[in-house]
């Protein structure tokens, strides 16, 4: 178990994202609450993978303390990019939240079922967007207690 | 008329009265609520009491605005159980706290069997780990394999704050862990966190569609 701000150390947080726009609101909103989390961005699936595995040529593999993934992004799919992650033995503790436009009943059934640890839908208004970010930061940040970095044995 | 008014006059002192007694019977009733609910499950209510029993708890909250969100709470300590209880009250008055002392009755719960024939689907699971009867690392265990169970959200609720624990949970594939401070304002602030997150915050999956 990690403990987030007490020792400084960084909360690696990915953020799986193609729209320029919300990526940009994201990074502000955790600028402006917590300055430990230190957010990566991959901006389609296949980033998102490739950072997450091994075999990255350029660097060692990333395993984040937390994912933010959107459902709808170019070359594969979040639901794609979930179940890979929850189907990995080194990767499915890693606590996956969903966030996303869509609202679709039948999305957020899917992605419970793919174990999405939970889903939270993206507001429209900005300042509901930087609330929702900072509700993030702090439940999953400050309140639950998440899955040390190496499993312990 | 004076007579009726010093009557009046003490009237509140006798409400006052009541009021206590009301609410130390009330405590007790509770109690042995909650014991009845373990009797039963030995077989020791007929099958009228059980039905008694479970509509009681069902119609608790049901009736007020909007529609009821349905946890529950699997949990053996009465004292957290009933901190729980008070600080969801607070918090969100459409929460119907449901409440499972031990690993078997909150599979029970789950699957409709024993006393539990008319339980509601729970909206969130809120699981204790270690649990008499069956434990609470065999209960997520069979949440998350059970097609028709695992899409609903199970967050760890538990004293334990050991590394194993936690990463096993996180196996296991619990949605959340979170470790129940000793501090009792502390306690009903993570409560309240549960509540503003997961019950205001987050999608949760659909009763009908979530099957």
């Amino acid at each position: 178990m990690k403990e987030f701000g007490d020792r400084g150390s960084p909360i690696e947080v990915l953020l799986v994202e193609d729209s320029p726009g919300d990526v940009r609101l994201t990074q502000e909103a955790f600028a402006g609450t917590n300055s430990s989390v230190h957010l990566r961005v991959a901006g389609d699936g296949v980033e998102a993978m490739a950072m997450l595995n091994d075999g990255s040529p350029d660097s060692a593999a990333l395993r984040p303390d937390l994912i933010l993934l959107d459902l709808n992004l170019p070359k594969m799919d979040g639901r794609e990019v979930l179940a890979h992650i929850k189907a990995n033995d080194r990767l499915k503790t890693i606590p996956t939240v969903i966030l996303t436009t869509s609202e679709a009943e039948a999305d957020i059934v899917k992605s419970y079922q793919l174990q999405a640890n939970c889903y939270l839908s993206k507001p429209v208004a900005l300042d509901a967007f930087e609330d929702l970010v900072k509700s993030i930061n702090e439940f999953w940040l400050t309140k639950a207690k998440l899955p040390p970095q190496s499993e312990p044995d | 008329m004076n007579r009726i008014n010093r009557a009046l006059d003490r009237e509140p002192f006798l409400a006052a009265e009541h009021r206590r007694d009301t609410h130390e019977e009330f405590k007790r009733l509770n109690e042995n609520f909650r014991r009845g609910i373990s009797d039963s499950l030995a077989g020791g209510l007929s099958e009228s009491a059980q039905q008694i029993v479970v509509r009681k708890e069902t119609m608790k909250t049901i009736g007020g605005d909007g529609v009821p969100i349905e946890v529950l709470l699997v949990e053996d300590s009465p004292g957290d159980v009933r901190l729980t209880r008070e600080a969801f009250r607070d918090a969100n008055s459409s929460i119907h706290l449901h409440v499972a002392a031990d690993g078997v009755e909150a599979m029970e719960f789950l699957r409709r069997q024993g006393i539990h024939t008319q339980a509601p689907r729970p909206d969130l699971i809120l699981l204790d780990l270690n649990l008499p009867k069956m434990d609470g690392r065999e209960v997520l265990a069979h949440i998350k394999e059970d097609a028709g169970l695992k899409t609903i959200p199970t967050v760890i609720l538990t004293t334990s704050d050991s590394e194993v624990d936690i990463a096993r949970s996180y196996q296991l594939q619990a949605n959340c862990y979170l470790s129940k401070p000793v501090q009792l304002d502390a306690f009903e602030s993570l409560v309240k966190s549960i509540n503003d997150f997961w019950l205001t915050k987050v999608k949760l999956p659909g009763q009908r569609n979530g099957a």
